[in-house]
Parts: C-alpha cells; structure tokens; sequence
C-alpha cells in the first residue's frame, strides 16, 4: 500500500549523495576545464579562471599542444614513456598475477583462505611504506647490492635509485599487481572445476584446455585487472618520484605535480590532466557500464 | 588507490567455510606444484620487503640496512628521533587516524543511504549520479586532486586548505564502496521482507531501519574496514589537499623523507600504521563472525516468519 511517505523516503535518502557527488566531484571537474581554459594574470602569474564556458580561451591547450608535438617538444617523451612503462608494467602483472591467481584458485586446498589473505595483505599495507621498502633494500650498501655483490666481492654495485626505469617499472608491477591478482581470482575461481574435467574427458590437452576454456572465461578478469591498474598508473607520479627522483623516467603525471607545484601553470597542469582524461573517458565509462551491467546479472 | 570490493566479502566468507577441497586429480600434481612454486615466490617478493621494514623499525643503529641489534628505540627513548620525541611524525600519526575515523563516518551512512535510495527509486537523476559514484572508482585520483584543489583555492567556498578539505576529497573518492557493497548486498535481499514489515504495521522507513539495515550489516561493516584502511593509505588526495605541517599525514611524510636519509624511526611510523589497519581489520572479522553466528538463528525466524 503505497502511501505519501514510501514515495518521497527513497529520493530523501538519496539525496544527500547526490548532493555530496554534484558538489564535491562535478563542480571541481568544472573548475578545472574553468582554470585551464582561462587566463593567467599578467603580473601576478595566478591563472584567473574563466567561469563562463562562453569565454573559454585555448592558451594553455595551445601551449602544452606544442609541448607535446612541436619543435621543443619536451613533453613528449614523459608521455611516450608513460605508455611504455604501463604497457610493460601491465604485461608484467598479467604474467605474476595468473599463474598465482590460478593456483589459489583451483590447487590451493586447505590453504585457500591462507593464501587469499596473504595475496589481499598488500592492500593493507600503505603503498608508501612498500615503496619505502624497496627504497631501503636498494640502496647502494643495500640488501640487493650486497646479494648481487656477495658482500661486496664482485664490484657490481648498481645505481638503482636514481634515474633506473627497471626500477620504476618494478616498482610499478610490484605496487598495483595485486589489483590484478584479484579480479583474475574471481573469474578463475568461478570456472566450475566439472568444466574443466568435461573438457579433459573429451580428449583436450593440458594446453588446449587453457587455451579453449580457461583462457576465454578469464577474459572479464584480465579486463578488469588491466583497467584497475593501467588507469591509475596513467596518473601515477610518486613512485617514480619515489623509486628515481629523476626527470630521465618522469611519467605524466609526474609532468602534472611538476605544473602544480609551479607557479602560473596550473593551466597546463589542467590542460595535461584533460588531455588524460579524455584518453582515459573511453575505457572508464566501458568499465563502468560493464560493472553496472553485471551487477544487474547477477 | 580503489579496487573491486568483491573480493573482500569473498575472502570474509571464504573464512567461514574453509577447506572446500578442490584438490585436483591425475596427471597435474606436477603442474599443482609447479604453480605452488611460483605463488610461494610471488608472495616472499609481496611480503619480505614489508617485513624488512618492520624489522628495521627495531634496530638499534641508524641504519636501515645493517643490523645492529634489537632496540625500541626508534618507538621510544630516542632523544630527537623517535617516534614519541619527533612532533611531525607523532602528528601524522594522530592526523592520519583522525582522517581515518571521521572520514569512514561521513562516507559509509552517506553511501549506504545513497545505496538504498538507488534500490528503489528509479530515473535520470539516481542512475546518473550513480554512474558518476562510480566513476570515481577508476578516474585517475589525481584528477579528483586537482579539482578539489582549484576549487578551494579558486572557488569561494567556506572552508580553505586543510583537515575540511582533506576530509571532503576522502569521502568523495571513498563513496563508490559502500554503494557497490550494499548494493550488491541489497539485490539478494528479498522485497517480501520489506512488504512483510509494512503489512505488519510498519511505515516506509521503520521498515528501512528495523528490516533491512540489520541485513545490511556485513555489507556496512565490509565496506567501513575498506574505507577505514584505503584512507589511511591515501597520499595524492591528501598532500594536495594539506595546508602546512600540521595537515601531514604518514603518507605524505614517507614521501617526504624516504629519499633523504632518514632514521628507521620512519620504519617504525609505518610499522604503527600498519598495526592500526590490522587491528582494524582483526575487529572487523570477529564482529562479522558474531552477527553470523547470531544470523544462524533470526535467518531461522525470519524463514519461519516468511512461511505464514
């Protein structure tokens, strides 16, 4: 029995949320879009935002346009080199990520839940202070230069802490592969081990049974793990500050806290961090969308 | 940094009933171990570095790599270092739990409320602002950063730099937990409870909070334990958001330091952070454990209330 209260009490809950979402993530996008296609104050250097979208100046797009593929393009190659390290980072966390994944979901036994709470443990441990590990145990009197040096035997001390992209890469596999780890869990988890054993009895091979039904039915959670890692890395800038301190592997988004911390650019800092997003506005909304849509499903 | 809830409601659950066997048959005991192998080295590499950390928190020397015996300290008596002489560490430490605890408590009712409105209220305006909840699941956090950033600085709101606009990110990039968590939860909760509590007599929102919260409950505590630990985990949303030194959390002071030759009492800073969210998620599970022990019995009652 519907009455006057049951119709208005779901929109009255809601909208507290709607109100939080409108004016704390919408409206400072708008600034945003308002800062960079403003103006800069001539003698003070501090953009003067434009409010009004009728008034909108390209200047700083044009700016960090020509940074990017112009002559002293110097933007390019943190960009390039962005691409890179999350192509390779990505790659890296797929290969981890699914044997390990596939063990605890279908060999691990008695020790599942063991195991699940090792592999989630990363999640409570702050990703500075795993940084911070790592800055520790490479340091050059470190506990990697010693191992690799025996003690100091062989002179192979390596420099990994300044300007090493091995050492951004790892680091950046080594921080977000547990992203990876557990979507793929969940898809593999959910394929039913009868599946596996069907397959089997028809005569497939160990490799064509990863190839025709393991493989095609972690495909949602390969997805979901590249889009989990790869979009945040995309904005990444504290671990290669972390792990190198140097412009030789500086990533876009180190060139964004560079803008930040610069006076008079924070319209190239938003102007680059539009130019992400709309690289990135494709593979979210899909994301997003997909994630709805199963959630109807099940 | 955000991820996939799921898989913590499966690791809760997986808890509670341990040792489905799946040990496979045949001809894979190589391949099992093989893959045994390679998880046991993929977690040594995951941990032993963390634990180099904690164990570096007790040394008694300055270093950070030579072990020079066991001490407390860096937690305690060190003049000028540690952890209870040093006022910037001593004060990310309080500021970081501070933002912890009061962000958990905007965001989890906030989501929650949001969560229940979007199971029944149907439109434009619900589906949109969810998809945008959703959104700041996977936009780049610095993306929110910057914009909670221009907005203070060049918006007129009431509030500047500081713990206000520290918390205001925060809860924004934390919402989409509590909504994807209680929603998921809310889909496998039957109306017919709902329809049963307002035949018997109970309005609209009685219904709401003697009914479906208490169902609710491990979806609320699921979701509180993740945003509790993501905050206290959160750097870019934070420093961006600072407004001097006494807006520093550990993060920010781990990033601070880290390169320039600090003492291990920041080894020891990390180690309490990493106590408090362990606690944190110790206490979540013996309570999730309790209600699903008691849950043994009202799912009787309510089974048997279902059936007249």
């Amino acid at each position: 029995m519907p009455d006057r209260t049951s119709r208005f009490i779901w929109p009255i809950l809601g909208l507290p949320g709607i109100v939080w979402i409108a004016l704390f993530f919408l409206v400072p996008l708008y600034v945003v879009f308002c800062v960079t296609f403003g103006t800069v104050d001539p003698i003070f250097r501090s953009p003067v935002p434009a409010w009004n979208p009728l008034e909108w100046q390209f200047e700083q797009v044009v700016v960090v346009w020509d940074r990017l593929v112009g002559p002293n393009n110097f933007y390019l190659p943190p960009v390039l080199r962005t691409l890179l390290y999350v192509v390779v980072a990505v790659v890296a966390c797929m290969i981890i990520a699914f044997p390990v994944a596939y063990f605890t979901a279908r060999y691990a036994g008695r020790h599942r839940a063991l195991i699940l709470a090792l592999l989630v443990a990363p999640f409570w441990i702050s990703y500075m202070m795993r940084m911070l590990a790592w800055i520790n145990l490479l340091q050059p009197d470190g506990l990697v230069n010693s191992i690799i040096t025996l003690g100091g035997i062989i002179p192979l001390e390596v420099n990994w802490l300044s300007g090493n992209p091995f050492t951004v890469v790892m680091g950046l596999i080594y921080g977000y592969v547990p992203y990876m780890l557990l979507p793929l869990f969940a898809a593999l988890d959910r394929i039913s081990p009868s599946l596996i054993e069907a397959g089997r009895d028809l005569g497939a091979s160990g490799f064509e049974l990863f190839r025709r039904v393991i493989l095609p039915m972690s495909v949602p959670g390969i997805v979901a793990g590249t889009l989990l890692i790869a979009l945040p890395m995309m904005g990444d800038y504290f671990t290669s500050d972390m792990l190198s301190k140097s412009p030789n592997t500086s990533m876009i988004g180190n060139l964004i806290n560079l803008s930040i911390a610069t006076p008079g650019q924070s319209g190239q800092a938003g102007a680059l961090l539009i130019l992400v997003l709309l690289v990135l506005l494709a593979p979210m909304i899909w994301y997003t969308r997909s994630n709805a849509k199963a959630e109807v499903r099940s | 940094m955000t991820v996939s809830p799921a898989p913590a409601e499966a690791l809760l659950s997986e808890a509670q009933e341990p040792g489905r066997d799946r040990a496979p048959r045949g001809m894979s005991g190589a391949r099992a171990h093989g893959l045994a192998a390679i998880t046991a080295v993929y977690l040594l590499w995951s941990l032993v570095p963390v634990a180099v950390v904690v164990l570096f928190s007790f040394n008694a020397g300055r270093s950070r790599s030579t072990w020079q015996g066991f001490s407390l300290r860096w937690y305690t008596w060190d003049p000028d270092g540690s952890v209870i002489n040093d006022e910037s560490i001593r004060n990310a430490l309080t500021h970081t739990v501070l933002l912890a605890v009061i962000a958990t408590a905007i965001t989890v009712p906030l989501g929650v409320l949001f969560a229940l409105a979007l199971d029944r209220w149907r439109g434009r305006l619900p589906a949109g602002a969810n998809f945008l909840a959703l959104i700041t699941f996977v936009i780049p956090e610095i993306a929110l950063a910057i914009g909670l950033l221009f907005m203070v600085t060049y918006l007129a709101t009431p509030f500047g730099l500081g713990t206000t606009a520290q918390i205001i990110g925060l809860v924004t990039f934390q919402l989409a937990y509590p909504i994807v968590i209680c929603r998921a939860r809310l889909l496998t909760i039957s109306a017919h409870y709902e329809e049963a509590a307002r035949d018997l007599g109970a309005t609209a929102l009685g219904a709401v909070r003697r009914v479906i919260l208490p169902m609710l409950f491990p979806a609320i505590l699921v979701s509180a334990i993740l945003v509790f630990a993501d905050v206290l985990d959160n750097f870019v949303l934070v420093r961006y958001l600072s407004s001097d030194a006494s807006t520093e959390t550990t993060s920010m002071r781990i990033y601070q330091v880290a390169r320039a030759a600090p003492t291990p009492a920041l080894n020891a800073m990390a180690t309490i952070i990493l106590v408090v969210s362990t606690l944190v998620i110790v206490v979540g599970w013996l309570l999730y454990r309790r209600w699903s022990k008691r849950q043994g019995e009202s799912t009787d009652l309510s089974s048997f209330a279902g059936n007249l």
